[in-house]
């Protein structure tokens, strides 16, 4: 492999760090694929105080965070020096899962001395990797209503991407593989496996192999990962997982659906304390703009608890998509009149 | 490893459930209230078995027709009809007669439920728009107790069990006053540990305060009932009734006797509790509980009635809407109001 113009640490200037991030072609490798340098453009008039790294995996089943963090904590923590460079913060927070107080552990024995920050544990609770969290968790900070983590002068990033970045900057390379994990009832040999981008999901499946009755792949993980629709199609940046199931599993999506009872489960569920059961009667009438309006739809990062722990089985977080596709059409189309 | 021409099922995330559904917690809230159901079956023998079972069919039935009747697949198989029909008939005295038993059962389903829309519409418990609607039809029979544990409850009926609709029904079994009643009416009391066993008189299924108990410490270990409720109707019901007894203890019951008495714990657990009436937020929950257990004992006291537990759990249905309306929680990253101005 040939390399590239590498982008050394301590001579090179934070726009010179971001023009080598965006090269690399890096992007969140949480799964959403937000291009990094974009992320870590601080606006004139904006500061960091805090970079947190985020350890504290996305979805169940998946446990690539888990990995990197064992395994590449060198590259990590080489990333975090890059990623304080660029955004001035003055610490670092790396945010793990109590369940992983193994990758904590290591994590903490190798941390640099000279390097200002922590390893914190944190609950167990879907869905603890989502950055709105780990502010609230970490700092007691909220991102405001339809701003950005710049307003409370936090900047999150992946372990995987911040790994990533401390691999490829020194030696100038661009990003050609990730780790994903491939799991699910239908898979055989379950396991975090470092994949080619752009390698055909059929190839990857039977390589780890599947059971034969497989009927459903998702890209991701189960809670918020979109399902593929064919086999032949390519693992990209932001393929964090694939998960198999096998007819026999998917039973339980299957089942009817019942009245609202007012139960209150998605209440307790609702990550950032939204009504979904509201919501979900007001996108039954199709009022999108009064839910937007008047009760926060926008908010909804889309986590998926409301139509998980839902005992009439409605499809909550489904209609929220949809209703928010359509304000956001309303929206475009009053803009594109004036 | 599927063929290549494999079709694969598409649909959007969560792609997981985790496993609640309605028919099961309905299911569950039966279950829980099956010691309660037989209990009551022991103390008051045959009467007590045909009240139950007449208003479980009634309520059942009409619930079915309904459905029938408007073109709708009939919803008794998500079990709540079922609840609504033991709740209802063990809220009754057991001596009822029977054809008014079916008259409430009817009313319970077409009006407090179907008439609202149908399971999850329904403003107020339905078990409670029946019997509300029996108390105001029918006070005196619907005040007419009679005792528990005769020795011939498993051979005969008292006579008003079988009386004709739109008769006088005439009771000959020993009659006997409810703990609240002797207290209201006498001021006598009765032994916490009989009101909490079940050996006193009242409706078929409110005197066994521990049977009770039980199926609720159940349903909450199963996540399927907010515990909060319950607890809060009864921390209201003894902080307000130990308050008046501390200041004038022979005109004010001891606050043990106001929790272990009446329909208090069969309301707070089985009744207030259910989903459907009762707020969605654990502040809403705690003040309705709150209001209700205050309610309770202000009829109580100083009401006309013996018993306010059924009132109190109608008005905190009432309330309950606004509840959830006044006390939304704050939305992540939306100021506070505080904040704001």
């Amino acid at each position: 492999m040939e390399d590239g113009t590498p982008c050394p640490l301590d001579t090179s200037t934070p726009d010179e760090i971001i023009a080598a991030i965006q090269e690399a072609g890096v992007v969140g490798l949480g799964g959403a694929a937000f291009p990094t340098h974009v992320k870590l453009k601080v606006p004139e008039g904006k500061f960091v105080d805090t970079l947190i790294i985020n350890g504290a995996e996305c979805e169940p089943f998946l446990t690539t965070d888990h990995r990197v963090m064992l395994e590449q904590s060198d590259d990590i923590f080489v990333g975090i020096r890059y990623l304080l460079k660029v955004s001035g913060a003055e610490k670092v927070i790396i945010a793990v899962e109590a369940n992983k107080a193994d990758a904590a552990e290591h994590l903490r024995a190798t941390f640099p001395g000279d390097l200002n920050g922590s390893v914190e544990l944190l609950r167990v609770k879907y869905p603890q990797g989502a950055e709105k969290m780990l502010f609230a968790a970490l700092l007691g900070r909220e991102v405001p209503s339809g701003g950005l983590p710049l307003d409370i002068h936090a900047l999150c990033c992946n372990v995987a991407t911040t790994a990533e970045i401390g691999r490829l900057l020194p030696l100038g390379r661009g990003i050609q593989e990730r780790v994903i994990t491939v799991t699910g009832p239908a898979v055989k040999r379950k396991g975090n496996y470092r994949i080619p981008i752009g390698t055909p999901l059929r190839f990857l499946l039977e390589h780890v192999g599947v059971e034969e009755d497989v009927n459903r792949v998702f890209l991701g993980g189960p809670m918020m990962g979109g399902a593929a629709s064919s086999l032949d199609i390519s693992i990209t940046k932001g393929t964090s997982g694939v998960t198999a199931f096998t007819d026999s599993a998917a039973e339980r999506t299957h089942s009817p659906v019942y009245p609202c009872i007012r139960c209150g489960y998605c209440v307790d569920a609702c990550p950032i304390f939204l009504d979904p059961s509201l919501l979900g009667r007001l996108a039954a009438n199709q009022e999108f703009s009064v839910m937007a309006e008047r009760h926060n739809l926008m908010d909804c990062f889309e986590c998926g608890s409301c139509s998980f722990v839902c005992p009439s089985h409605i499809p909550l977080v489904q209609q929220f998509r949809a209703a928010k596709a359509a304000v956001r059409k309303a929206a475009a189309g009053k803009t594109g009149a004036t | 490893m599927p063929a290549p021409g494999k079709t694969l099922e598409i649909r959007t995330s969560p792609h997981i459930l985790s496993g609640y559904s309605v028919d099961s917690i309905m299911f569950n809230v039966v279950l829980a209230l099956l010691p309660v159901t037989a209990f009551a079956i022991f103390a008051f023998g045959l009467a007590g078995l045909l009240t139950l079972s007449m208003a479980l069919v009634s309520c059942v039935l009409t619930e079915h027709l309904i459905c029938r009747a408007t073109g709708k697949p009939t919803t008794i198989g998500d079990w709540s009809v079922t609840i609504t029909g033991l709740l209802y008939g063990l809220t009754l005295p057991p001596s009822l007669p029977l054809w008014m038993v079916a008259v409430g059962g009817v009313i319970c389903v077409a009006m407090g439920k179907a008439l609202f829309g149908g399971l999850g519409y329904n403003t107020f418990n339905p078990a409670l728009v029946g019997r509300a609607v029996l108390q105001a039809a029918f006070p005196v029979a619907m005040t007419t107790w009679i005792a528990g544990f005769t020795a011939g409850r498993f051979t005969s009926l008292p006579s008003s069990t079988l009386t004709l609709p739109f008769t006088e029904p005439t009771v000959d079994a020993v009659t006997s006053a409810t703990p609240l009643a002797l207290w209201k009416f006498s001021r006598e009391t009765t032994a916490v540990a009989d009101l909490a066993t079940g050996f006193t008189s009242g409706s078929a299924g409110e005197t066994s305060s521990i049977l009770i108990i039980l199926g609720g410490l159940y349903l909450i270990a199963r996540n399927m009932m907010n515990w909060r409720i319950p607890v809060s109707i009864i921390a209201a019901v003894f902080v307000l009734s130990g308050a008046l007894h501390l200041v004038d203890p022979t005109r004010y019951a001891s606050p043990v006797f106001m929790i272990f008495s009446g329909g208090l714990m069969l309301g707070a657990m089985f009744m207030a509790s259910d989903m459907v009436g009762s707020p969605m937020t654990s502040i809403g929950c705690y003040l309705y509980g709150a209001l209700i257990g205050v309610v309770t004992v202000v009829i109580r006291t100083w009401g006309g009635l013996p018993e306010g537990v059924m009132y109190a759990i109608l008005l905190g249905n009432a309330v309950t809407p606004h509840l959830d309306r006044w006390f939304r929680p704050r939305v992540y990253g939306t100021a506070t109001k505080e904040a704001a101005s």
